[in-house]
C-alpha cells in the first residue's frame, strides 16, 4: 500500500483531491443545480452583448412601460417588458449579471486578500502583532455591516467602486478571524515544524508551507461573501448609494422602479427574482463547498 | 462569574474606543472638509468657514478634538443636529422605541417558527417536511429584503387592501406617548381600534425583517439538533425506555439550545442592518430610517453619533449574549 502511495506524482494526487471533491459535492443535489445556474450566469454576464436583444441604455419612447409580451399589451420584441423610460427589461436584466458578478469577484477578492494577509501576520506572529489587528477586526465587526458601508459610501461619494470599496473592508475581518484561527492550528503540526528546520524563511513558513493547508474555511466563507457582496451591493444601489443611474445594476434597477409597484409589477418584480435567484445559487454551492471541504461532515 | 463578567467587561473598553475613534474619524480623517461637506453644494464664503470651523471647533488639533468629543460623549452629550438643531440623544430616544418594537417583534415571530421548524426538520431528517422547511430556509436567507417588502406591499396593500403600506397607526387616532410603544400606547389610550391599526401598521415590516433571522435561526436549530441527537446521553435516554417526546423535549432540546441561543442574540446586528431597509421601504419612523434620511441631508453629527450608538447598542447586546452563555454553559465559564 504504501508503495503505490510513494509512486503517486504530485499531479496525481491533485487529480485525486479534485475527484475526491467532485465526488462529496456531487451527493448535494442542490449544489450541483446552483452551480449549473451560476455557470448560466457567467455566460449570461461574459456574452451580455451578443445575447441582450436590446441596448440596456436604449429608450423606445413608444413603448414605456409596455408588459411582458405574454400580457395584453405586451410586445414580441420586448419579452420582458420595458420599464418606465422605455428601455428593454431583458437586456438590463442580462446586463446586470455584469455587475453583480463584477461586484462578487472584486469585493471577495479585496476582502479575501486583506483578510488573508492580516490574519496570517496575527496568527503567525502571535504577542501584540496578533492583540491590535484583532482588536481593530472586532472593532469593525461591532458595527452591521450595512450601516459600515452605507457611511464609508456617504463619505467616499456614493458610485460603483465606492461601494465595492466598503463592502470589501466591511467583510475583510471574517477572512481575517477565519485565517487566523486556522494558521494558530496549523503552525504548531510537525510539518510545518519539519519545513522549519529544513531552513524554510518566514515568508515561506506563512504562504506556502502553512496557507495551502487553511484554505478549505476560507472558500467556503468566500463563497457565502460572494452572495453577500451581491445582497449588499444591491442594497446600497436600492438606497442610491451603490450603482448610479442609468447603470443596469438590479438594485439601482429596483430603486428606479419604486413609483411603478402598483402599476407595473414587472418593473420590480424582476430585478429582485433576479437578485433571489443568483444569491440563492451562490449559496446552494456555498452548502455543497462545505460538505465536500469538511471533513468533520464527510462521514456523518 | 464575577471573574467571567469583569473579564468580558475589560474586553470591551478597547473594542468601544476603536468605536468611537472611526465614529470620530470618519468626517475628519477620509478625504473632504467637513464644514464643506456640511455646506453642501451651495458653498461657502471664506469668512463663514472660518467662522463655522472656529464655532464647531474644527480650527483645534485633531487630538483635541477627539478628547472633548469623548468627554461630552461619557456625560451624554452628542451634538446637535445640523437641520433641526435638537440633541442628538434627543431625537435618538424619540425614535429608538419605533425600532425595538419592530425588532423585537421581528424576532418573536423568526424565534416561535424557527425553532420549532428547526427541531421538526432535525427530528424527520430527509423526510419531506426537512426538504421543504430548509428550501424554504435556503430561500430566505438568500432573499434581498427591500424586495420582498415590496412584493408584500404588492400583494397585501395593493392587490387585497389588507395592510396599509407606511407608518405606525392610522392618522385618525391621537394618543400622548407613555411608552414610546405603538402597541403598548394604543391599547393604554383605550380608544376604539386604536390597536388593531397598529398590529396592521406592524405586521408586514416585521414580517420583512424577521425574514432573513428566522431562516438562520431554523438551520441553525436543526443543525444543532441533529448533532444532540447523536449523543451518546441521548441514545441511553431512550435506551432506558423514554418516550420519544421526553427524549427530544427534555434531553435533547435544552442541550441544543444553547447554540441557538447565541444565533439569536448575533441577530441583533442583522436586524439593525435590516431595519434600515425595511424602515425606508415603510416609512416608518425609527432609527434605520433616521440614519438614512441624516446621511441624504450630510447631518453629520447625527450619522456620527447615530454609528456610535448602533455599534454601542450591537456590543452591548453581543455582551449580554456572551454572558448568557456562560450562565448556561458552565463550560464556557471556567475555562
Amino acid at each position: 500500500m504504501s508503495e503505490t502511495v510513494v509512486k503517486l506524482s504530485d499531479a496525481a494526487i491533485r487529480r485525486q483531491i479534485l475527484a475526491d471533491f467532485w465526488f462529496y459535492f456531487r451527493q448535494n443535489r442542490g449544489a450541483v443545480v446552483g452551480m449549473w445556474v451560476f455557470l448560466g450566469l457567467v455566460v449570461l454576464a461574459v456574452f451580455a452583448q451578443v445575447i441582450a436583444p436590446h441596448d440596456p441604455t436604449q429608450q423606445y419612447r413608444d413603448a414605456l412601460l409596455t408588459p411582458p409580451f405574454w400580457q395584453e399589451g405586451g410586445r414580441i420584441e420586448f419579452l420582458l417588458g420595458t420599464d418606465a423610460v422605455g428601455r428593454d427589461m431583458l437586456s438590463r436584466l442580462i446586463h446586470g449579471a455584469q455587475y453583480s458578478l463584477f461586484i462578487g469577484v472584486v469585493v471577495v477578492s479585496i476582502a479575501l486578500v486583506g483578510g488573508i494577509f492580516v490574519g496570517l501576520l496575527a496568527g503567525f506572529f502571535g504577542g501584540w502583532v496578533d492583540t491590535v489587528i484583532m482588536r481593530i477586526m472586532d472593532v469593525i465587526l461591532a458595527f452591521p455591516s450595512l450601516l459600515l458601508a452605507l457611511v464609508l459610501v456617504a463619505v467616499l461619494g456614493p458610485g460603483l467602486t465606492n461601494a465595492m470599496i466598503a463592502i470589501a473592508i466591511v467583510y475583510q475581518p471574517h477572512f481575517a478571524r477565519l485565517t487566523r484561527a486556522a494558521v494558530m492550528g496549523e503552525k504548531e503540526r510537525e510539518y510545518v515544524t519539519a519545513a522549519r528546520v529544513a531552513g524554510a524563511g518566514t515568508m515561506r513558513l506563512m504562504f506556502k508551507t502553512i496557507l495551502p493547508n487553511c484554505l478549505a474555511p476560507l472558500i467556503v466563507q468566500a463563497t457565502l461573501s460572494f452572495s453577500s457582496a451581491v445582497l449588499d451591493s444591491a442594497a446600497l444601489g436600492f438606497l442610491g448609494m451603490g450603482a448610479q443611474p442609468p447603470a443596469s445594476e438590479w438594485g439601482t434597477m429596483l430603486a428606479e422602479a419604486r413609483e411603478f409597484i402598483l402599476r407595473a409589477w414587472w418593473v420590480v418584480t424582476l430585478p429582485g427574482l433576479a437578485i433571489l435567484i443568483s444569491v440563492l445559487a451562490i449559496n446552494l454551492m456555498g452548502d455543497g463547498l462545505r460538505d465536500a471541504l469538511d471533513p468533520k461532515l464527510k462521514r456523518s | 462569574m464575577i471573574k467571567f463578567v469583569f473579564s468580558k467587561l475589560m474586553y470591551l473598553v478597547p473594542t468601544f474606543l476603536g468605536i468611537t475613534i472611526i465614529a470620530f474619524g470618519f468626517v475628519r480623517i477620509l478625504p473632504g472638509d467637513p464644514v464643506l461637506l456640511m455646506a453642501g453644494e451651495r458653498g461657502i464664503s471664506p469668512e463663514r468657514h472660518a467662522e463655522l470651523s472656529a464655532l464647531l471647533g474644527f480650527d483645534r488639533p485633531l487630538w483635541v478634538q477627539y478628547f472633548d468629543f469623548l468627554g461630552r460623549l461619557l456625560q451624554g452629550d452628542l451634538g446637535n443636529s445640523l437641520v433641526t438643531n435638537k440633541p442628538v440623544m434627543t431625537e435618538f430616544l424619540t425614535l429608538f422605541p419605533a425600532t425595538v418594537e419592530l425588532g423585537l417583534v421581528a424576532i418573536l415571530i423568526a424565534t416561535l417558527i424557527g425553532v420549532p421548524v428547526g427541531v421538526l426538520a432535525a427530528i424527520k431528517r430527509g423526510s419531506w417536511f426537512d426538504q421543504v422547511s430548509m428550501t424554504a430556509a435556503l430561500v430566505g436567507f438568500s432573499m434581498p429584503i427591500f424586495w420582498w417588502g415590496l412584493l408584500l406591499i404588492i400583494f397585501f396593500s395593493g392587490i387585497l387592501g389588507w395592510t396599509p403600506v407606511s407608518g405606525r397607526i392610522s392618522l385618525m387616532y391621537y394618543f400622548p406617548d407613555v411608552t414610546g410603544f405603538m402597541l403598548i400606547d394604543s391599547l393604554l389610550s383605550g380608544q376604539k381600534g386604536a390597536f388593531a391599526s397598529a398590529i396592521s401598521h406592524l405586521i408586514l415590516p416585521s414580517v420583512v425583517l424577521a425574514t432573513i433571522p428566522l431562516a438562520v435561526i431554523a438551520r441553525q436549530t436543526r443543525s444543532a439538533m441533529l448533532e444532540v441527537l447523536g449523543e451518546d446521553y441521548v441514545r441511553t435516554a431512550r435506551a432506558k425506555g423514554m418516550s420519544p417526546a421526553r427524549v427530544v423535549g427534555v434531553h435533547a432540546l435544552r442541550n441544543a439550545m444553547i447554540p441557538v441561543i447565541t444565533t439569536i442574540g448575533l441577530q441583533v446586528g442583522v436586524l439593525m442592518a435590516g431595519a434600515i431597509l425595511t424602515e425606508t421601504i415603510f416609512s416608518w419612523p425609527g432609527i434605520g430610517k433616521w440614519m438614512i434620511d441624516s446621511i441624504s441631508r450630510r447631518d453629520y453629527p447625527v450619522v456620527q453619533s447615530g454609528l456610535l450608538l448602533i455599534a454601542g447598542l450591537v456590543m452591548v447586546v453581543n455582551l449580554l449574549v456572551d454572558l448568557t452563555y456562560g450562565l448556561i454553559n458552565p463550560r464556557i465559564r471556567h475555562k
